[in-house]
């Protein structure tokens, strides 16, 4: 089987996350994989274990997010492909559907491409039906375990109102969840083999495509608002006067 | 010059680091109240490949290099001294000595089940009544055909009631000319019959680390399980320990470096007289000093761990970063508990634990005091470093892959 895991470089999720001048910041906190993502390369590496085949790691980003994909190829990825292309700075989710689905059909003869549920950096987590879409290809949303047999693939999805399973024909589009499995650790064999791999990078000319054309605009970004609190301590003779100074309060306050 | 860390060091450092949280963190407060080892802790370090870390995959090693091993120590340490512990005494002590010493029919034997982590090992050498003062040994082994005699008893021995293999020394020439000659070193099962192994507890810190005995009476040990020729114990042993103090002041490190990370989220968190109490000058200075301590500290090991990959001897240099960085973690961990006030002298936070365990190390593998004469000897030009029958090689990333 080839299976494609596609990936995303993110802010790490301890990162202070702010809105500046228009732009998202993160100060100096480190970029790392999508912890989402690191399920669909972990699902991807079980179906490799269980039926052969090998495993690509498929990210769009600047050169930096080789990082990630590193990640992907010391947990035990086979080979790793970088799509990065100045033209790709302001990507929303359909063009990131459509350089991705580029990308899959110039790999060639993919069986299974796996998703994680979202990004931890937009969350809008759509680019794996999207991709789907543009591929042509049946989508199995929120898979929690993949079963692969003759030529199918039969995930349980794990929803808000239970689990349900649906199967459909390969070549398929997956995105996964947690409960796929702990994300392996990258093993020191791994490690030292993605260090020295060397990542080709893609070009939207290698892709044969123009940049897509945003459909979403982002108009503005805001910070969440302070909240601002006071802490008051309500000190007096007895309980029962401070009870009686604490019920004014929340009264004058308009708490209740 | 190049100090900056390699993508293989930085990508092995967060798989340790990602380890020690995750596993780790959420359970050492049960353990190390209740004294008792985390029972998956072993078992785990060893199917993760960490206890092999720095030996050739032919000997069942992961290929990385000195300089992994001791950032791979930083993160255990930062999250529980018992875990670095395990990396000083069973691939340091016994692994990395037996790297260094043994034949290659013994790293055959010995070497590779250990840096798999199906056998574990330990260093036996202190005993109640002589630690820093090797030479006073006790423990005897007579030589019987092709066999040795072992007995006596060894005492604040790391994982002596886990180990399969302990590396001991023991006195083989009580009439040696020189008390340093009298000294040979065996790999010893401790499965062996007369051999007993106990714990011991009440332990200031390191509590859910298993710190034991080990008793010989009449321990048959094959002469081919002799590490080195007859009187080269102390050597054997003294490599040993420039192995194992690597480790410490690796480990140590993570100390200052946890203790540090502690006290900045507490200062900025909590508030005294209007202000978070980071805006405190006399708090400020606790930090700082923290932060230059962790950068002293951090560079020390780095030194001895691109050292070691040049194959060359750093006894001094590792006894400057183990005495630094263990006295620096003692003081990082006793400033820690000053900023959290008295929430730092409860087990709520982890900087009490911080401070107990980094007490031990200022004491063992060579205290700061011996630590002190041995720079003074370097200093003075009454000491330097001759030539080893076995030195440690120089890291060859060929070598070691193969």
């Amino acid at each position: 089987m080839k299976i494609i895991a596609c990936i995303k470089q993110v802010p790490d999720s301890e990162a202070k996350v702010k809105a500046e001048g228009g732009q998202v910041t993160w100060g100096d906190a480190p970029l790392v994989i999508n912890p989402f993502d690191e399920y669909a390369v972990e699902g991807a590496l079980q179906q490799k274990e269980a039926h052969g085949g090998t495993v690509t790691a498929l990210c769009i980003g600047p050169e930096s997010a080789r990082e990630a994909l590193k990640h992907a190829l010391a947990m035990g990825a086979d080979d790793a492909i970088l799509v990065s292309d100045p033209a790709l700075n302001e990507l929303d989710t359909v063009g990131a559907a459509r350089v991705l689905a580029a990308a899959i059909n110039k790999i060639g003869g993919v069986d299974m491409v796996v998703f994680g549920r979202q990004t931890l950096d937009n969350g809008a987590g759509i680019t794996p039906a999207q991709t789907a879409r543009v591929l042509g290809w049946p989508m199995l949303g929120l898979a929690g375990q993949i079963k692969v047999q003759d030529g199918s693939v039969q995930v349980e999805r794990v929803i808000e109102e239970g689990r349900q399973s649906v199967s459909a024909k390969l070549p398929a589009v997956l995105s996964v969840v947690q409960s796929i499995g702990e994300p392996r650790y990258p093993s020191f064999m791994g490690i030292r083999k993605a260090s020295k791999a060397v990542i080709p990078v893609w070009s939207l000319g290698d892709l044969g495509i123009s940049a897509p054309a945003p459909v979403v605009r982002r108009v503005e970004l805001m910070n969440p608002p302070v909240s601002d609190t006071a802490i008051e301590i309500i000190t007096g003779e007895s309980p029962d006067e401070i009870a009686d100074k604490l019920t004014d309060k929340i009264l004058a306050e308009k708490v209740l | 010059m190049d100090l900056s860390l390699s993508s293989e060091h930085q990508m092995a450092q967060k798989m340790v680091r990602d380890f020690a949280q995750k596993e780790i963190a959420p359970v050492i407060k049960e353990y190390d109240r209740k004294q008792e080892p985390i029972p998956f802790m072993l078992k785990r370090m060893g199917e993760l490949g960490i206890l092999g870390l720095p030996f050739p995959v032919r000997y069942g090693g992961q290929g990385m290099d000195y300089l992994a091993w001791g950032l791979a120590c930083e993160e255990l340490e930062a999250v529980d001294t018992h875990l670095r512990v395990v990396m000083s005494v069973h691939t340091g002590l016994c692994g990395m000595t037996l790297f260094q010493w043994g034949t290659e029919e013994q790293k055959q034997k010995f070497l590779v089940p250990l840096a798999k982590g199906e056998k574990i090992g330990c260093g036996a050498f202190t005993e109640p009544g002589m630690g820093s003062d090797v030479a006073a040994m006790r423990t005897s082994a007579k030589r019987d055909g092709d066999f040795y005699i072992l007995n006596g008893e060894k005492m604040w021995i790391s994982l002596a009631s886990k180990a399969d293999l302990a590396l001991v020394t023991v006195k083989t020439n009580p009439s040696a000319r020189k008390p340093s000659e009298a000294l040979s070193s065996f790999i010893v099962d401790l499965h062996s019959e007369g051999v007993k192994t106990g714990d011991l507890h009440g332990k200031l810190g390191v509590r859910a680390g298993s710190t034991g005995w080990i008793s010989f009476t009449d321990v048959k040990v094959p002469a081919a399980n002799r590490i080195g020729e007859e009187g080269e114990g102390f050597k054997i042993t003294m490599s040993g320990f420039d192995h194992g103090r690597y480790t410490v002041a690796s480990g140590a490190t993570g100390i200052i470096r946890a203790s540090l990370e502690a006290s900045v989220k507490y200062a900025k968190s909590r508030s005294t007289f209007g202000k978070p109490i980071a805006e405190h000058q006399l708090i400020q200075e606790k930090i700082a000093k923290m932060s230059q301590d962790y950068e002293i500290a951090r560079l020390l090991y780095y030194q001895v761990g691109w050292l070691k990959n040049q194959g060359r001897r750093c006894t001094r240099e590792t006894s400057f970063a183990k005495k630094f960085a263990t006295e620096a973690s003692f003081s990082a961990a006793n400033e820690a508990i000053q900023i959290h006030g008295a929430y730092g002298f409860s087990d709520e936070y982890d900087v009490e634990r911080y401070l107990r365990n980094s007490k031990g190390a200022v004491i063992y593998e060579g205290s700061s005091e011996i630590q002190t004469l041995i720079q003074a000897g370097y200093a003075l030009g009454e000491r330097s470093d001759k030539p080893l029958r076995c030195e440690l090689p120089a890291y060859d990333e060929k070598s070691w892959q193969s």
